[in-house]
């Protein structure tokens, strides 16, 4: 009951930051003097081709550029009529993309969830080497297990990535036959999804969740090893063994559950980290994901495109945020009765 | 009889290092006592914990053997397998450590904790563990089981989490308990029940007990068997009557006499003078509001200090005392101008004779700093309160840093000059504080908080962190600077033994009241409320022949409600301070 109470309350929460969020970047996005239209316009007169010229002022008015800038974000959000009634982001529509001259949904369609599928295959992988490493790493401190662990963990974190992203390519189309590049098999690009659609994305996805991962997961693990060191001096555990419980046991029974925590806490920032830090990954890598896309639109000053994806990427933070304080709540007691009354 | 544990020639040492424990041996009878006594690294916890295997990684066990013969025969604990040992720890030989406050984990039930050993060793099942924790707890005094069992270790106080770690060490019904200081971190009052608590369920049982404890009061309370350990070696062990009352080796005899205790008296003491006082805190409240957790209800007020009056007499020293949470801290807080009391109290400092009163919960900013000059603080924990990261000398000269005295030279020469005083070397000045003893951090924060000439100290529970032998030479140096500097210490602390020692008055305080007002000799001679009585019977003495008086300890240390009518008080209605005699009052309705 406290806890369903605190998903709506949290959820409510972040729908309000979503909110504050989308003025930011709204405002940020138009900082800059000029929009993309009014630099085209410039441009077109400067060359005397008055027909671009035409055309271009009919998209300003289309797309309400000439409004001043609240109604543009009120339109833009969907809460104000605009030049076509209510059309906005509330409404699904997401508006167009003039660099690409196709509507903003058309562009990032299949990248949206393409890198969501990266990010959380990234993610996982940093969960999956991170804990049982981490613990390891505690558990057997100061002993060759540690060492290595750290070594190879310092090295993933010093080596820059699109430089792992090479070599992995290299090696791993050498030996293991993995392809280079890309997230399908070009054949399967615009398809319906079927069973060998899937296994050449999962296939594709081996190198760059390896990539995209390993710096997050070194750090974790080195985290949660420091965490674990902690806890494993406190008396609770001495308490424990006195009982007679198994190491492995009381390890995870006990020491793990506190030394979680911030694990857990860091799921919220795990995420944007990840897709910003992914965007020259994914250049080099020729991924399909939104942090090239991103790049291009915002070099262009294309402000609907820019503005949606940031939009994305802050939604993919805050519910990150959410889940990761949901689960704190959940797992940690100390949190749930805060100012409970003794 | 055979010996249920045997500890034969132990020794015990870290890394390369010398023996921590050498040859060492005792022997514990099913169903008896015995107490291993000692100073911190005495090498008392390092041995006991030895025969359950739960040492720190880099200890080694060098030589010696420790045999267990228990109903499931004989087991050699040195040799035997990790897994044997898995049976026997927490099922055959269970162990209650020092503090209640971290030996349980924080994250999973109480229920849970105490249930698991059972789950462990019998494989229980969860319904029937749980109905056997439910008995144990009532068994160990917890008002409501149910609730208990279904609480976190957060929700409870530092007592009642001890219940739980007696429980968990009980449920098993072991042969052998060994618990290491388990009352060190109570309240006296709490300490007094825990005790009797332990001893009903011995005699219940029918286990034996080892007790490892600093203090010879729980000793003569407890044990039969006594060993006492110096550095790392036996110096004397045998029956506890003979060794108690004609103790053989000097270092026992040592030990004695540093204990402190609270002297028989036999006249009222005289009143502390009311002239020429340096501190006055008149009508001093503070009340804490806790904020509710529902917007609906209202927010909690919690009284720290309810309506304290108190007076300190220029060279003389008032003592505070009472529990945790009893508003004796927020007293002295309130007293340094730490803390502002509530309107209408008031706290009047006069640095000297002839000066004018310091209103301290008004001081303008000139004034605060002359203040600060003049009082100054020691803290309980010199493992804490001195950085880490600082020499002596930057430490020292710090505060005339801070205030602009003197020149860089003369400020050394200060703090060489204090050292001395509080019997260090001079030549200590560049050293860290962990090149140092508890003790010696003790006097470093003494000759810290001399460093500005101050006229008052307030002594935040000085020596509760301290052994004994230490605890008496630091209030040796305490009374030696008050005589020479004619200081004024503000004192607090929950040991009234060490308080019968160096008091002029003492105040003895409970939720935030102070309930009694005397010169120590007339508190102790003829003390009149009940929660002063239970507080004077609930100390151990090192005296066999005067064992606590768990009774007359019941009767004062519980909620208000259960005092006697004359003394009772609630939020709406605090009865007021009467004089008895010249000097001594008592908080009660005539």
């Amino acid at each position: 009951m406290v806890m369903l109470r605190y998903a709506v309350y949290r959820f409510f929460t972040m729908l309000l930051t979503l909110l504050v969020v989308s003025v930011l970047i709204f405002v940020i996005i138009n900082l800059p003097p000029g929009d993309y239209l009014s630099n085209q316009i410039a441009e077109l007169q400067a060359s005397g081709q008055s027909a671009g010229v035409a055309k271009a002022e009919f998209l300003r008015k289309e797309y309400a550029l000439d409004r001043p800038m609240w109604e543009q974000y009120l339109i833009w959000m969907g809460f104000w009529q605009g030049p076509h009634g209510f059309e906005g982001l509330l409404q699904g529509n997401y508006g167009w993309s003039f660099e690409f001259d196709r509507p903003v949904s058309e562009i990032v369609g299949d990248t949206l969830w393409l890198t969501v599928v990266v990010n959380l295959a990234a993610i996982l992988f940093v969960y999956a080497v991170a804990l049982p490493l981490g613990v390891l790493a505690a558990a057997r401190s100061r002993t060759w297990i540690d060492y290595t662990s750290a070594f190879v963990g310092y090295l993933g974190l010093a080596t820059p990535n699109f430089l792992l992203a090479l070599i992995l390519f290299y090696y791993g189309h050498r030996y293991f036959n993995l392809p280079i590049g890309g997230l399908m098999d070009p054949i399967y690009e615009g398809q319906p999804m079927s069973w060998d659609k899937l296994k050449s994305i999962l296939v594709h996805l081996i190198v760059p969740t390896f990539v995209i991962g390993t710096s997050g997961a070194s750090a974790m693990m080195q985290r949660l090893r420091a965490n674990m060191l902690d806890e494993l001096g406190k008396p609770y555990v001495e308490t424990a063994i006195a009982k007679g419980m198994s190491p492995s046991r009381m390890l995870t029974k006990y020491p793990l559950r506190v030394a979680f925590n911030p694990f857990v806490a860091d799921i919220g920032n795990l995420l944007p980290s990840m897709v910003s830090g992914s965007v020259l990954v994914s250049v080099v890598l020729g991924l399909q994901t939104i942090g090239p896309t991103l790049l291009t639109a915002l070099k262009t000053q294309d402000q609907f495109l820019s503005a949606f994806i940031l939009m994305f990427v802050a939604l993919l933070t805050l519910i990150g945020t959410m889940i990761s304080d949901i689960l704190l709540v959940m797992l940690d007691p100390r949190i749930r009765y805060e100012g409970r009354e003794a | 009889m055979t010996a249920l544990l045997s500890v034969q020639d132990l020794s015990i040492g870290f890394g390369a290092g010398p023996s921590v424990v050498q040859n060492v041996s005792f022997e514990v009878e099913p169903g008896q006592t015995l107490a291993l006594v000692g100073e911190s690294g005495s090498g008392k916890t390092i041995s006991c914990r030895a025969a359950l295997r739960i040492l720190p990684r880099t200890a080694q066990i060098r030589s010696g053997s420790i045999t267990l013969n228990y109903s499931k025969g004989t087991a050699d604990l040195i040799a035997t397998s990790e897994r044997q040992m898995r049976d026997i720890r927490g099922d055959r030989v269970s162990m209650i450590f020092q503090e209640p406050m971290r030996s349980l984990s924080p994250l999973h039930k109480i229920g849970n904790q105490v249930s698991e050993v059972l789950w462990l060793h019998h494989r229980t099942s969860e319904a029937e563990a749980r109905k056997k924790v439910l008995t144990q707890f009532e068994r160990v005094g917890f008002p409501d089981p149910e609730r208990a069992y279904n609480s976190y270790p957060f929700e409870l106080s530092g007592g009642m989490r001890q219940r739980a770690m007696i429980a968990m060490a009980m449920v098993s019904k072991p042969e052998l308990l060994i618990a290491d200081e388990p009352t060190t971190a109570l309240d006296v009052t709490t300490q007094a029940q825990v005790l009797g608590l332990i001893k009903e369920l011995q005699r219940e049982t029918g286990m034996a007990l080892i007790l490892v404890t600093h203090d010879l009061g729980v000793v003569a309370n407890m044990a039969e068997q006594v060993v006492v350990m110096h550095k790392g070696r036996v110096m004397e062990s045998g029956p506890a009557g003979p060794i108690l009352s004609a103790p053989a080796h000097p270092y026992t005899k040592q030990l004695f006499d540093a204990a402190p205790a609270i002297p028989e008296q036999d006249a009222v003491g005289l009143p502390m003078p009311s002239e020429d006082l340096i501190l006055e805190m008149i009508d001093v409240s503070k009340t804490y509001t806790m904020r509710s957790s529902k917007a609906w209800k209202a927010d909690k007020l919690i009284h720290a200090c309810r309506g304290v009056d108190l007076k300190l007499a220029r060279g003389k020293t008032l003592a505070i005392v009472g529990e945790s949470g009893s508003g004796k801290t927020t007293a002295a807080r309130i007293a340094l101008g730490a803390e502002l009391p509530d309107p209408g109290g008031q706290v009047l400092f006069r640095s000297s004779e002839e000066a004018n009163p310091t209103t301290v919960n008004q001081m303008s900013r000139a004034e605060r700093n002359a203040f600060q000059r003049k009082a100054q603080m020691v803290f309980q924990d010199p493992y804490s309160s001195l950085s880490p990261r600082m020499r002596i000398q930057d430490a020292m000269t710090e505060p005339l840093e801070i205030h602009k005295l003197g020149t860089v030279a003369e400020q050394k020469d200060k703090a060489a000059e204090m050292l001395t005083r509080v019997g260090l070397n001079a030549d200590m000045l560049k050293r860290y504080p962990h090149a140092f003893s508890g003790g010696q951090r003790q006097r470093l924060s003494i000759a810290r908080a001399m460093m500005l000439d101050p006229a008052l100290i307030v002594c935040d529970e000085p020596t509760s962190a301290l052994d004994v032998s230490v605890q008496e030479q630091i209030l040796t140096l305490l009374e030696h600077l008050q005589d020479s500097l004619n200081l004024s210490y503000l004192f607090i602390s929950h040991d009234l033994a060490v308080v019968a020692r160096i008091a002029d008055e003492v105040a003895v305080m409970r939720q935030g009241l102070v309930v009694e007002q005397a010169p120590p000799e007339t508190l102790f001679y003829n003390p009149r409320h009940p929660y002063t009585k239970a507080l004077i019977a609930a100390q151990p003495e090192p005296d066999i022949n005067r064992p606590i008086d768990l009774k007359l300890v019941a009767l004062g240390a519980g909620s208000p409600d259960s005092w006697e009518d004359a003394f009772r008080f609630s939020d709406s209605m605090i009865p007021s301070l009467i004089e008895m005699e010249p000097g001594h009052k008592v908080r009660c309705h005539v």
